[in-house]
């Protein structure tokens, strides 16, 4: 590839794969922001409504766009039954319990998919509107990647109005900000934990089943992509909506970028400037710090 | 005159456009009993914590027996003689209250490094601990865990740590704070006995607390000293009253 | 009480220390207690009772060292790190690549290097990292682990990427006993002599005054600043020293297995140890042994056979250890015995 032809494509590609990062990794943002609780097995949620978006497609004929919705709501609904009767055990735990506890469902997840649908990667058709080229008049470029960001656009829009505009979104600030104040002020922090465990496990879910056309989708997806999400939210900072934005589309962006001209060990360079912004910023690098 | 045993000239901290700490200027003599009064949010923990070195100040100095000690690091500034206890209990809960003094002890006498030889062969340490203990009547309580020990007791041992780093100065943090009234005599009895030649600066709200402990009370409010005097000049000082003794009367 | 008493002097009268029970157990808590040789009485009858399972007690041996190590960061220190297959993989591949170039491959002393080029890494990573605590620690220990591992990926002309570093050449010890892969008696009680030194190392260290610090670094780093703790060098004391015991472990990997490769730097071997570590008990000194030997057995007989199940078994096990087991199997068998002698005497 020549440098300097394809650079719009380069960022196209970079910012679709960067959207899903997002879309998957907000809710852990979020969740880890409000209850400092280290879930490793947010990547497991992602997998879970994966495997139900790409199922209810391939085997009962549904819609994408039924299928994205049934994937949050299923998720969505699962993840609030484990908030309820496990996590919610482990709020006043250390970390050590907590990194214990997510490992251990990542692996019953892993093993149950395994079990149930089976060990090899669930094949992901983009629906016939959606692929092909797209003729965006300076270039041509795939139509789903397309698709992705402005899917990606719409909800961190949508979540940034939630966040800043609603009663909900003032809540989780207050109590990410300061959670015994929140409390004090008559906040109800479990159950606000609760809704956006839910919620964000939800968004997960698709952005498990929206990314399935390139991160693909297998019982291991849990393990293999939880280092890129625990990034995003770290560089990003916890508890922001916009900082996990920034955040995905650079790490997206770059790892495109480095996959394309670094094929072999190009990561090492996202490792390294995750350690140099987290040294630089330790609680993330689009979290205001001032309170 | 001669060098105060620890004093601040024009201290400052500014949290953004916050003043939590205005031009302080402040004095503690050895052997001094000294209270620092004030409503909420007056300042107070932001002040020990300028003198202990866990904050560093905007503006303004900090003298330890005429050394500036501004800049110096909270850790060194406890080598230097600065010890303080905590408002809300920072004691290490999953040991025992002996342990718990000894980590405090044997930091002081710099035996804490030691890696060869067994903790439990620092009989000089381990002995210095229990006699602490036994001053504060804790001996009986040296083998329980921190978390298997009543509130009132856990503050006795917030005490014990300080000592154990025979400080020069030491800051009490609302030392009374949260002991069942029926206990707290034993946190006044305490601080009555402790050694005479330490320069002491207590916190608290508890009228009655600092109208028998103090010599001097400082008033604060939002961040700037706002009275100093005897306890006599404090308690007859109608802008005092005004601002404060008033209110804290039922709180 | 004396109202003359200085606490803070020890012109006191001199109290009979024996005589008080927390002294007396701080006093005497280092010294041997009678169950404490036990295990390396098993691990030697395990030597002549299943000669032809040496190569998986060997690995187990080496398995109990890198929690150990870990176990003193982690459990001691409070240290929250997810990449101490860092310093497993320096070990390794320092050993690796000195016997695979030929420069050097005298066992004992390699795994002396391996543990020196370990405690560099782990001292030039501790300097830098452990001024950040919780999540921020486990990411940029996370990190610095991948970093290592692309690292040594990419320099596959060196390191033999994926494929690693095979058919490494070691010498007898002493010039005497050979390293046979088929019958690794050798390498069985080589590591069981390694295991012992560093097990002795770590118990002189937890019980010492510097030891008794890192707990009080796990318990409130905050008051540790205030009883002028330098905490940050003692922190980075701590990691160096545990770097280079996971790094001698896996010197002793390389050395026993006869190659190295990608795997010893792996998330996948930094999660295990730390899973072994919790599931026997941190902060426990024997811990890393019950874990260590609790997971390899299972795993060796039913991850072959039945992985998904294991898979299945393992993740449960770990919900459950994690929600009503705190502190592992050890700490269930401590509540345990305390019930059952409160049960005897009734008080």
């Amino acid at each position: 590839m020549i440098f300097g032809v394809d650079v719009a494509s380069i960022l196209l590609g970079g910012l679709s794969a960067g959207m899903v990062l997002f879309i998957v990794s907000v809710g852990l943002s979020v969740t880890m922001g409000l209850m400092g609780f280290v879930n490793l097995a947010h990547g497991a949620f992602a997998m879970l409504g994966g495997y139900v978006i790409v199922l209810a497609m391939n085997r009962l004929g549904v819609g994408f766009v039924p299928a994205l919705m049934l994937g949050f709501v299923v998720t969505a609904a699962v993840s609030f039954v484990f908030e309820r009767l496990l996590y919610k055990r482990l709020y006043r735990a250390g970390e050590l319990d907590q990194v214990l506890f997510t490992i251990g469902l990542v692996f019953v997840f892993i093993a149950g998919l395994t079990i149930i649908v089976g060990p090899e990667t669930q094949p992901f058709t983009p629906p016939a509107a959606l692929r092909g080229q797209v003729d965006l008049g300076f270039t041509q470029y795939r139509a789903y990647s397309i698709f992705l960001i402005v899917v990606g656009i719409v909800i961190v829009v949508g979540l940034w109005l939630g966040f800043e505009r609603t009663r909900l979104g003032a809540q989780i600030r207050a109590t990410v900000d300061n959670r015994r104040m929140a409390e004090s002020l008559g906040i109800n922090v479990d159950r606000l934990f609760s809704i956006t465990f839910a919620f964000g496990s939800g968004m997960a879910a698709l952005g498990g089943g929206l990314g399935a056309e390139f991160l693909g989708l297998d019982p291991q997806y849990a393990l293999k992509y939880l280092v890129f999400f625990l990034i995003v939210v770290s560089v990003g900072g916890l508890g922001t909506v916009t900082g996990v934005f920034y955040a995905s589309i650079l790490i997206g962006v770059l790892d495109f970028v480095l996959k394309l001209y670094l094929p072999k060990g190009g990561t090492i360079f996202i490792f390294a400037l995750t350690i140099l912004l987290l040294l630089w910023r330790p609680q993330g690098l689009f979290k205001r710090t001032e309170t | 005159m001669t060098a105060a045993l620890l004093e601040t000239h024009a201290l400052s901290k500014h949290f953004g456009a916050l003043a939590a700490a205005r031009q302080i200027d402040f004095r503690l003599d050895a052997g001094a009993r000294h209270a620092l009064i004030g409503p909420n949010g007056a300042g107070k923990t932001t002040f020990i914590n300028l003198l202990t070195g866990v904050l560093r100040p905007s503006e303004g100095r900090i003298l330890l027996k005429g050394q500036d000690v501004t800049n110096v690091a909270e850790a060194n500034r406890v080598k230097l003689g600065i010890a303080r206890t905590f408002q809300i209990n920072r004691l290490f809960r999953g040991l025992s209250v002996l342990e718990n003094v000894y980590i405090a002890v044997s930091e002081r006498i710099g035996a804490a490094s030691t890696m060869v030889a067994p903790a439990g062969r620092r009989p000089d340490v381990i002995e210095e601990s229990m006699h602490l203990l036994d001053t504060l009547n804790l001996q009986d309580d040296a083998q329980l865990r921190i978390s298997e020990l009543p509130y009132g007791r856990q503050r006795l041992v917030e005490i014990a740590i300080a000592l154990g780093l025979k400080p020069e100065v030491l800051l009490l943090d609302e030392p009374a704070a949260g002991v069942p009234s029926a206990e707290s005599h034993i946190i006044l009895n305490a601080i009555d006995e402790l050694p005479k030649h330490i320069g002491v600066l207590i916190i608290d709200h508890d009228m009655d607390l600092v109208f028998r402990f103090a010599q001097r009370i400082t008033v604060m409010v939002q961040g700037a000293v706002f009275a100093e005097g005897t306890p006599k000049e404090i308690g007859a000082n109608a802008d005092v009253r005004a601002v404060y003794l008033g209110q804290a009367s039922h709180g | 009480m004396s109202a003359t008493a200085a606490p803070s002097g020890l012109t006191g009268p001199a109290l009979e220390l024996s005589e008080h029970p927390a002294a007396r157990m701080l006093i005497g808590r280092h010294r041997l207690r009678w169950w404490e040789p036990t295990p390396w009485i098993l691990a030697i009858a395990f030597y002549f009772a299943f000669p032809s399972y040496l190569g998986f007690g060997t690995d187990l041996l080496i398995t109990i060292l890198f929690a150990l190590s870990l176990d003193l960061a982690l459990g001691y220190a409070g240290i929250l790190t997810l990449g101490h297959a860092a310093f497993f993989g320096a070990g390794a591949y320092t050993v690796g690549l000195l016997a695979f170039n030929g420069v050097w491959s005298e066992p004992i002393t390699s795994l002396i290097l391996a543990a020196v080029v370990a405690a560099v890494v782990g001292f030039a990573s501790g300097l830098v990292l452990l001024r950040t605590t919780g999540l921020t620690l486990l990411m940029l220990t996370l990190c610095t682990m991948l970093l290592l591992e692309e690292g040594a990926n990419m320099a596959h002309e060196y390191t033999g990427g994926f494929d690693g570093l095979p058919s490494l050449s070691i010498p007898p010890i002493f010039g005497i006993f050979e390293f046979n892969p088929l019958y690794p008696h050798t390498q069985y009680i080589y590591s069981l002599v390694v295991l012992f030194v560093g097990f002795l190392l770590v118990r002189a260290l937890i019980y010492s005054p510097f030891g008794q610090s890192l707990t009080g670094i796990r318990e409130n780093m905050l008051r540790m600043h205030a009883v002028g703790s330098p905490v940050r060098w003692r922190l980075v004391t701590c990691y160096t020293i545990s770097a280079a015991i996971a790094g001698v472990a896996g010197g002793l990997w390389a050395q026993t297995n006869a190659y190295v490769n990608l795997t010893t730097l792996s998330l996948d071997r930094a999660a295990t140890v730390f899973i072994i570590l919790i599931l026997g008990g941190y902060g426990r000194l024997y811990g890393a042994f019950v874990g260590a030997v609790a997971y390899m057995v299972l795993s060796h007989f039913l991850a072959r056979v039945y992985p998904t199940a294991w898979q299945l078994g393992l993740g449960l096990l770990l919900v459950v250890i994690a929600l009503f087991a705190r502190n592992g199997i050890l700490g269930i068998s401590e509540s345990l015995w305390r019930r059952i002698q409160t049960m005897r005497r009734p008080s």
